[in-house]
């Protein structure tokens, strides 16, 4: 087929030309900078080492969350001044409110039962023999991405009219408890649940990995003199465990709050935000890549900002302490 | 705070009599439960690839277990240029999109956070504790806030009034105009994790370098490259995850671009267009999934070492 490597072959060589050049640029850039010596020698290490992560910063981050800003205070096609327009539109028009309200949702539940369940896992997998296997299978969905999931997720869920046989799983075992399966991604609320299901699935492996090896860390001789004492279960679980894990578990914690509300993918692969099951990330996407109102759009974004605000200061008040104590 | 790091350097604990008294039994059997339920799913899309669509249509997947009719006629579906297909090369050219998309995006941010990350640990500077806090909160800006921005920057510069501040770099719907945001998008957490690691390496040693008249960039590639190597590694799983999955950063800077959508993407439109292809999507999915699937796992002692690399100093 001279057709598809003629196509893909200069694909490769950008790509190797790509990684060659950033190399040898940085490559020469030490060298020459390394040649530098006395008084200029600090200031220039700084400029070259911290300089283009500031660059890139600057211009991918920083400035695009200012312009967002502005934007939001701007009209579809960004040329007026509407004030406060589209975020009252965001919390007032009645298509929003389910938008928000199944936002509100998936913060308030897949967080907690993810980073949860996982800590859960953690707890029984230190008290395996043997882990590996088991622990991989769980960590495995972590790997596939979101639209890989939702297809995955498609046999499960899948529905079929009565007079067809139902070939998704949860159809099929409906069927043979008796009674007709709903058509389970339709039915409102319970889509949204369903799809946080896929979240949870996806997730759980990561929370219970950082948080299993938080419990590797727990010295043995704590968990050995209060089980001498005692304790077991329940009691050494809180007591003990749960107390030496606690930072860990709640950085999990505030990572999948952060996950979730930037969450768009598994919506739009499984449902595109029809059915009652967009949230704010995904509305965010068809506002202004779909009905070109940039507008509305970037005041979803900011709301969204806002809502990460508080996880924020949380983890650099725990940062500062932990870097005063070190 | 830290995945990375833990101030205490406690010693690993071992198993030991007060964990078996709850019986190890039980837990097993939980988390196999568990494990199994977390791989039906996958199970049901790995062996619904291998069946006839008539098959497929006509019972659920688990019946393959019964009446086992294995096919491999939708693979090679999916990789030849056959009408079923409608795509002119089968999927073959997006997995090669997906690859050249994901090196480099994976390469470039990992340096430059490891530059800048020994940068704010080691060659403190007056305002550098005020540059870290800054750049581990731009971690939690959600990028939907910048991908509008970022790709009118592409397309039209940066102005203010008249004056041009950066021209237009016409890089949108090339793989530069991927390999830029990802870089960006990326540099927050790894400067953060990377940093973790690099501020906990031995004082003594950078010292001990310094008082050598070694400069900078020597420590910097002679010290601290080779030994920051565990968490290097672990966030190159976090990172080619990352990218090989993501479908938002594509979406946006691709532009439906046809000849560098990477094959997440592709699937992502597959799924519209090959509705009743149930036996096509399948295996498409399970080759997007197959990659990092072998990242994953062979990578996979590097991220548990790379996590725990702080505490066993």
């Amino acid at each position: 087929m001279p057709s598809f490597w003629s196509e893909n072959l200069p694909k490769l060589g950008q790509m190797f030309a790509a990684i060659a050049i950033f190399l040898t640029v940085l490559a020469v850039i030490f060298f020459i900078a390394g040649k530098a010596n006395g008084k200029k020698q600090r200031p220039i290490a700084i400029v070259v080492f911290l300089g283009p992560a500031l660059i890139l910063l600057l211009f991918g981050l920083l400035g695009p969350a200012i312009r967002t800003l502005l934007l939001s205070f701007k009209g579809s096609a960004s040329k007026h001044w509407v004030g406060f327009n589209n975020y009252q539109w965001l919390f007032t028009d009645p298509s929003m409110r389910i938008v928000l309200r199944n936002t509100v949702f998936w913060i308030l539940l897949t967080p907690i039962v993810t980073t949860g369940l996982g800590l859960l896992l953690a707890i029984l997998l230190d008290r395996m023999r043997r882990e590996s296997v088991a622990k991989s299978l769980i960590f495995m969905p972590m790997a596939i991405s979101f639209v890989g999931a939702s297809i995955v997720w498609e046999f499960v869920y899948k529905f079929a009219n009565p007079n067809q046989p139902q070939v998704g799983l949860m159809s099929s075992i409906a069927h043979h408890l008796g009674f007709e399966p709903p058509n389970w991604l339709l039915t409102q609320p319970l889509n949204t649940f369903l799809l946080m299901v896929v979240f949870v699935w996806s997730q759980t492996g990561f929370a219970m990995v950082i948080l299993s090896a938080a419990i590797k860390n727990v010295p043995a001789d704590i968990m050995e003199a209060s089980s001498l004492d005692g304790a077991t279960g329940w009691r050494l679980f809180r007591g003990i465990t749960f107390p030496m894990v606690r930072s860990t578990f709640i950085v999990v914690l505030a990572t999948m709050v952060v996950a979730t509300l930037k969450l768009f993918d598994i919506v739009r692969a499984s449902t595109g935000g029809n059915f009652g099951t967009s949230v704010l990330a995904n509305e965010m996407y068809s506002e202004t890549f779909i009905r070109y109102d940039a507008g509305r759009g970037a005041a979803m974004a900011i709301v969204l900002f806002l809502l990460v605000i508080p996880v924020l200061v949380y983890n650099i008040m725990n940062l500062r302490r932990e870097r005063t104590i070190a | 705070m830290s995945l990375l790091t833990r101030n205490k350097a406690p010693k690993l604990a071992e198993p030991n009599a007060g964990r078996k008294l709850f019986g190890s039994r039980g837990a097993t059997i939980t988390v196999w439960i568990i494990a199994i339920f977390w791989t039906i799913p996958t199970l049901g899309l790995f062996t619904t690839s291998f069946r006839r669509k008539s098959d497929i249509s006509a019972t659920g997947w688990w019946n393959l277990f019964i009446h086992p009719h294995l096919t491999l006629g939708n693979y090679s579906a999916i990789f030849s240029s056959s009408t079923v297909s409608g795509i002119p090369n089968g999927i073959m050219p997006y997995v090669i999109n997906s690859f050249v998309i994901t090196i480099p995006a994976v390469i470039f941010p990992i340096t430059l956070a490891t530059m800048a990350a020994y940068c704010l640990a080691w060659v403190k500077f007056r305002g550098s504790d005020a540059v870290f806090y800054g750049i581990f909160a731009l971690q939690i800006v959600p990028i939907q806030v910048a991908l509008v921005p970022l790709l009118n920057l592409f397309t039209g510069g940066v102005h203010i009034g008249s004056v041009t501040l950066v021209p237009a770099l016409h890089i949108a719907g090339k793989f530069l105009g991927i390999w830029v945001p990802h870089t960006m998008f990326a540099l927050p957490l790894a400067i953060y994790l990377l940093h973790n690691f690099i501020s906990s390496l031995p004082r003594d040693l950078m010292e001990a370098a310094n008082v050598d008249g070694a400069s900078h960039f020597m420590i910097f590639r002679r010290i601290v490259l080779p030994l920051s190597v565990p968490a290097i590694a672990a966030f190159t799983i976090f990172q080619f995850l990352w990218v090989w999955n993501d479908l938002l950063v594509a979406l946006t800077f691709t532009g439906g671009t046809e000849g560098i959508d990477p094959l997440n993407n592709k699937l992502a439109g597959l799924a519209g267009t090959w509705g009743s292809h149930w036996e096509l999507l399948t295996s498409s999915a399970f080759v997007t999934i197959l990659v990092p699937l072998v990242v994953f796992f062979s990578l996979q002692r590097y991220f548990v070492r790379g996590l725990l690399a702080g505490s066993v100093k």
